[in-house]
This record gives C-alpha cells, structure tokens and sequence, in this order.
C-alpha cells in the first residue's frame, strides 16, 4: 500500500519537474527549523478531530434549517460551541505533538538610542534658525490653533439645551390637576387605604417626564408629623424620581411587627434609599442627599384627588447649583 | 510551491525580511501571558456577533405596540429598539444565540481584562520601557466598562432605562459641568430627546470600538517592538536575552488553539447559559423600577460604590455644590483608574527605580508593591461585594443597613490589614526561600 503510494508521489514528482525546472533547486542545504521525528498517533488523532469539527459544522446547519424546533438556540450553541473546542484541541495536539519544539533565544532590542534621540531633537532645535522671537511666535501659533479647536467644538452645543437648568426643574403639576392612576382613571381620596401604595401621573400630562410620576400613600393622622395642610386625611404625595439617581422609588416597607420594626417607609430599588412619608419625605437611611419633593394635595368636590400647588423641591437628581427647598415651574 | 509564492510576494511587497524575523519572533512561555492574548480574540468575537446584530437592531424610541410571539408582553407599548431586540431573541433564527454570545462575550471580556491586568502589576511588567504600553491597557479598560454599560443601556428595556437614570444622575452631579453635560448628551432633561439612542448607538457600534481598536493597535506595536516580559527560569534568560518559542511554528498553533477555545467556550454559553432576558424586564417607563434584575457584573464595584456613600451632599447657603452620586459615581472610579493607570510612575517616585526591566518579578519579590495591589484590590472587590448586600439579604436574611454599616467599616480596615498581611506573607516566603538555599549550598559543599 505504502510502496504504491510511494511510486504514485515519485512519479507526480517527476511530472512535475519535467515541466519546469525548480529555479531554487541550487540553494544551500541547511535547515532554518530542525528536523523533528514523525508521530503517525498524534496526526490521527488530529484527523479524527477535524472529522469531528465537521460533523459539528455540519450538525450546525441541520439544526439552522429546521423552521422551527424546540431548543434551537441551545442545538446552534451546542453544535459552533462544540465544533470550536474540537478545533481547539486538534491545535493544541499539533504544537505539543506535532510541531518541531524550538526554544530559540534571541537578544531584547536595543532600549536607547541615545543618539538617534539627540540627532532628532538637534534637527528640529537647528531648523528654527531664522526665528528671532520664537516664544512669541510659538505662543501665538499655539493660540491661532487653540482657538480654532475651540471654534471647531461649539457646534456641539447643538446637541442639548445646555445652559438652561430651567427645564431640569419643569414639572407638569399645576395647582387643581388631578392625580389619575395607571390606566388614566382619576383616583378618589376614598380609595387610598393605608398600608397601600399608590402610582399616579397628572391628568392629560405626559407620563414619561421625570416631573410627571408621584407616589401616593395614606399615612395614619396621629402619625403625621408635618405639613398636615397638604394631606387631606393623611393622604401625602411625593415625586416617585429618587433625588439620589433618578430611579423610581417603587418599594414600600411595611412593618408587621409594629415594635421591632421602623415604621412604614418609601424605598429606592437602586441603592436603597429611605424615606419618611410621614415626615415630609425626609431621608432616614442610604445615599440620598435630598428629602422626597412632595406634593401638596387638596381633595375637591367630588371627592378626587388635586394637585394643591407643586412640589416643594426640585424633582429628580441634584445637580451643582440646586436651590433646595425652591421648587420652579 | 510556497516559494514561488513567497518571491512573488516579496518582489512586490518587499515584506520577506520583515516577515523572517516576525515568524522567528520570540514568546517566552507561561499560562499567564495568553490573558491578553485571550481578551484580543474576544474582542473579535465582540465586533463580529455585534456586527451580526446591528442588522436587526432598531435605534428609534418612537412608541409601538409589540404583537410578537413572546406572548406574555403581547399589546404591550415599547419603543422600537426594545421591539427588535426581542425580534432578534424570538424570531430571528440563531438570533438568541449570537445575542448572547455577545453579551457573554462582553462579560468574559472585562474579566479577562481585569485579570491580564493584575498578572501585569503583580510581576512588575509595567515597569519601564512598558508603562505606556500598560497606561494604553488600562485606557482600554475603563473604554470596555463604558462599552458594556452601553451596550445593556441599548436595548430600552427596564433594566437599562435604570441604568441610564442612574447614569445620567452621576453625568448631572459633575460638579459645574455636571448639567450641561448631561442636557447637551442627552438631549435634555432625562429620559432625553429622540436622538438620544441613535447617539447612544453610534457610539456603541462606531465610536467606542474604534477607538479600542486604535489603541489595542498601539498596545500591541508597542508589546512587539520592545518584546515580551519573562521570568527568570534558567541561567539563560536574563536582562538583555529573551528565550522562547517562536511565532512559528511553535506559536502559530497554540494561539489558533487558544483562539477557537475561546469561541467554543463562548458559543457554549450563548447557547446554553440564559442572560440578561430582557423580555422578563419589560419596557422602561420613567415611573418604574424593579430591584430583581441585576446589571452586569463589572458594573458591581460602582453600585456598591452609589449604595455604601452614606447621604452627604456638599450643601452652601442653601445651594447644592456637589450633590451625593458624585461620590459613589464619579469620583471613586476616578480614584481607582488614577492609582491603576499612574502605578509605574508613583512606583518609580517612590522607589527611585528607573532601570529597564525585562525580566518579570514574582509577587513575592516585591513584598510592598504585591501588598499595596492587594490592599487595592481588598478596597475595591469589597465595594463590589456591598453592591450585592441586597441579595444577601434576600438569601440569607441579614438586615440590609447592618451589611451596608460592617462593609463602611471594612473598606477602610480590610484594605490596610490586606496591605500588612501581604507584605510579611510575602517576606516570610523569600526568607523561607533564602533558608532553603542556604542548606543546599551547604548540602552541596559538604558533599564534596
Ligand atoms: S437612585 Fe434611589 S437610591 Fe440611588
């Protein structure tokens, strides 16, 4: 079998040198790479590996043109995945087994060329001859460029409304709005039970400001510790924008146990800050550096919940120069 | 045949010199070297399974409603984005697969950073003539942070509209620039304008990658032309000789091997390994929140940073100077990044040591540089830890305030004890070292 193969390779290499001569045949006989013993078990284990890779390819293929089988995803995975490491492993047995191990050493490159760099430095020193007042000249330069950089940056400023602060602190709350809840119905004081929390937006607003979500609980009477004008038989409003990060305060702690337990508390989901409903919002434990802006409210004729006023703060998060306590709109 | 090919190319190239000594390159060996190596194959997967997915991916926020296959969100508003990712996760085929590849990928991606990070400051490989190389990685580093937090930031689902409120509160609480800052990239007061997501999506898929390809590019140029860092193992390897395998034929197959290991392990996880299912999280409405999704991992250390700040606002006359996510947000990372990126030159102040070195330290060589990297590493892996505290209470019912309070303690304690204990562990192993070389000697001398 062996001799035959022989005999085909003598004569495809006589065929092929009877057409053209090699022109580098007079080159010197000396290896670069050394050369190393065969090793016929390594290379089929090599074979039997791309054979694998195949069958993974393959099987990758199969499973993409199924319009519809359960667990796709995880057969496409599976398949590439698979096909990848057996990859892997076939060059991995190549550079250990099959690959002629060298350790060559060579010198690190050169780490100065203290020459060289005096030569550089020397040709931009020397070419500068005809200057008389090169700081002058030097400064100016950089002046002309730095201007222009400056100049060539502003129409960034296109890209927001940068200077004015106002609209950060713009909420749509007005005096009379009234609160409606998630699905736009408009909520009656009569509804909002203790222990409950509520979500409500201004009617006919836009909900997805950060001026525009608050957060509505009933505190008990005897518990509420300020501002009992703006809380109609203890029911208070906060803006539901933490003044931590913006995220939207959306957990109520209720203590089951009343005499182990802090009371009821508005929580931020994000970093846990804490607030008072029952008083005034104020921060009782996390990061937030501001009280809950709350909402003063008023019930009316018919018994729905209205907007008394706006908030009493700036919504949302601080930023360099927020005037606590002075709400804009 | 190959000659041929060769001459060819050379006689129009010029290139076979250069190419002769690029395949004679030398690589010392050892299994910490390949982490780089591995971070750079995943960036690769990253730019090509994100590129796969930029042909499905809808950038507009304009409202919608979802009548898809996923059924539970069925007649639900969202805005486009959101809507094509689930289209990408439900029906486009292997759709779900490279979508989570990426993710893991982006995942792997900053752990591996991370880790080839602290194999270089460990063995002192950032010393000189490597210290802008090692400036250049760390760059990248924090550029991979912020192309992982946009990358969730784009799908507009709950989780990432959290993120960017929180994002857009640190960008807010710069102090004087703070909101300017964030109206001119957002467009406006938070949730933003409508060009806020294709913003949010050039820089992801064109800004950002390409300047970590710039600089990967510059990274790479520079490890070659001042050569790789070895141990000292042998006589044979010192200062000035570098021994080792060379790029081919010993290096060409590993590095495949390494390569296709790489995206099998990935490819196994985004097919078989659920992550981030956004259409558990649902669309993001500035009113909502929900503390059961966690972001990615990488973002741990800076929630845990944003939680552990106790409630501080620098306040004057009334007026907010620097309000509280500054802190947590801003500055801690800035910190962190400044003592990571500056190490080799507040190294060489302290040390005086200006020497080239091309043979690698061993951690315990340098007692005071391994304690002051664990004391760092101490700091920040427990500001990452109290980023979970929340999940610890859940699991094990410990009170939430009480882990916050031990932790405020710990990251100012366990650092400096981390620093202390280092040091003398390691000291005590080089003398333990010296002791044993002593007896040899003299087991030596007294053989003969
Ligand atoms: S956003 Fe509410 S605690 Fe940070």
């Amino acid at each position: 079998m062996s001799k035959l193969k022989d005999a085909l390779i003598a004569g495809l290499v006589l065929l092929a040198g009877k057409r053209r001569k090699d022109p580098y045949a007079n080159l010197p006989e000396q290896r670069i790479v050394e050369e190393g013993a065969p090793d016929r078990r390594a290379e089929n284990v090599v074979l039997v590996l791309f054979a694998v890779v195949v069958i993974c390819a393959v099987a990758f293929i199969v499973v993409y043109s199924f319009e519809s089988l359960a667990h796709q995803t995880q057969y496409l995975g599976l398949a590439i995945g698979l096909a990848f490491v057996v990859l892997a492993a076939a060059c991995i047995v190549i550079a250990t087994r099959l690959i002629v191990t060298e350790e060559l050493e060579e010198p690190y490159p050169d780490l100065e060329h203290p020459d060289e760099s005096d030569a550089v430095a020397e040709i931009v020193e020397e070419s500068g001859s005809r200057f008389t007042r090169k700081r002058l000249v030097r400064m100016a330069g950089l002046g002309a460029v730095g201007t222009l950089g400056a100049a060539l940056i502003t129409p960034a400023l296109s890209l927001g409304p940068a200077f004015n602060t106002d609209k950060l602190k713009w909420t749509p709350w007005r005096r009379g709005r009234r609160l409606v809840d998630d699905a736009g119905k408009p909520l009656l004081a009569s509804e909002i039970e203790e222990e409950s929390f509520y979500s409500a937006y201004p009617e006919g607003a836009d909900r997805e400001l950060m001026g525009s979500p608050i957060i509505v609980v009933r505190v008990p009477l005897d518990e509420l510790k300020t501002r009992h004008d703006w809380a109609p038989h203890g029911i208070v409003a906060f803006s539901k924008i933490c003044t931590h990060a913006g995220c939207a305060v959306t957990l109520y702690r209720k203590p089951t146990f009343a005499p182990t337990q802090p009371r009821p508390a508005l929580v931020c989901p994000c970093h846990y800050s804490t607030f008072d409903p029952a008083e005034g919002g104020k921060v009782i434990f996390g990061p937030a550096g501001r009280n809950l802006p709350q909402l003063p409210l008023t019930v009316d004729g018919k018994g729905y919940l209205r907007a008394a006023g706006t908030f009493n703060e700036p919504i949302g998060p601080s930023w360099w120069g927020v005037r606590r306590g002075r709400s804009v709109s | 045949m190959i000659r041929g090919v060769v001459r060819y190319v050379d006689e129009r190239t010029g290139g076979a010199p250069f190419v002769r000594k690029a395949l004679r390159y030398v690589f010392p060996d050892h299994w910490s070297f390949l982490l780089g190596e591995v971070a750079l194959y995943l960036f690769m997967l990253l730019v090509a399974t994100g590129t796969y997915l930029t042909f499905f991916f809808d950038d507009s926020v304009t409202p919608t409603t979802y009548y898809g296959t996923y059924a539970p969100l069925d007649g639900a508003q969202m805005s486009h984005a959101y809507q094509s990712v689930l289209h990408i996760s439900f029906a486009v085929k292997a759709g779900l697969l490279i979508r989570q590849t990426h993710h893991w990928a982006a995942d792997v991606f900053v752990a591996t950073i991370v880790l080839h990070l602290m194999r270089v400051f460990f063995t002192g490989a950032f010393r000189k003539p490597r210290d802008l190389t090692y400036l250049l990685g760390v760059a990248m580093l924090g550029l991979a942070l912020l192309e992982g937090f946009l990358g969730y930031s784009l799908v507009d689902d709950l989780l990432s509209g959290m993120g960017l409120a929180i994002g857009y509160s640190v960008a807010l609480s710069i102090p004087l620039v703070g909101a300017p800052l964030a109206t001119l990239l957002w467009g406006g007061p938070f949730p933003g304008s409508a060009s806020f997501l294709p913003r949010l999506y050039i820089a992801h898929v064109l800004i950002i990658p390409i300047l970590i390809g710039a600089i990967l590019t510059l990274h790479l140029a520079l490890v070659a032309s001042r050569h790789h860092t070895q141990f000292k193992r042998t006589p044979r390897e010192t200062e000035r000789r570098v021994v080792g395998v060379p790029t081919f034929p010993g290096q060409v197959p590993r590095s495949l091997g390494l390569l296709c290991a790489t995206w099998g392990v990935l490819f196994l996880l985004g097919g078989l390994v659920q992550v981030n299912p956004v259409w558990l999280w649902g669309p993001f409405h500035v009113g909502d929140a929900t503390n059961g999704a966690q972001p990615d991992w990488y973002l741990g250390w800076l929630i845990g940073a944003l939680r552990l700040v106790p409630s501080f606002d620098v306040v004057i006359g009334g007026y907010t100077v620097v309000p509280n996510p500054f802190w947590g947000g801003a500055l801690f990372p800035l910190v962190v990044f400044s003592i990571v990126g500056l190490w080799p030159w507040l190294e060489r102040k302290v040390t005086g040591d200006d020497a080239f070195h091309n043979l690698l330290d061993r951690p315990r060589d340098n007692p005071s540089r391994t304690g002051a990297g664990m004391a760092l590493f101490v700091w920040v892996f427990l500001v990452f830890l109290a980023g979970s505290a929340d999940r610890v209470y859940v699991w094990l019912g410990l009170s939430y305030s009480h882990q916050i309070w031990g932790y405020r303690v710990l990251v100012i304690v366990a650092p400096v004890l981390a620093f202390f204990i280092t040091r003398r562990v390691c000291r005590e192993l080089l003398a333990g070292e010296r002791a044993a070389l002593v007896r040899t000697t003299a087991e030596d001398a007294s053989h003969v």
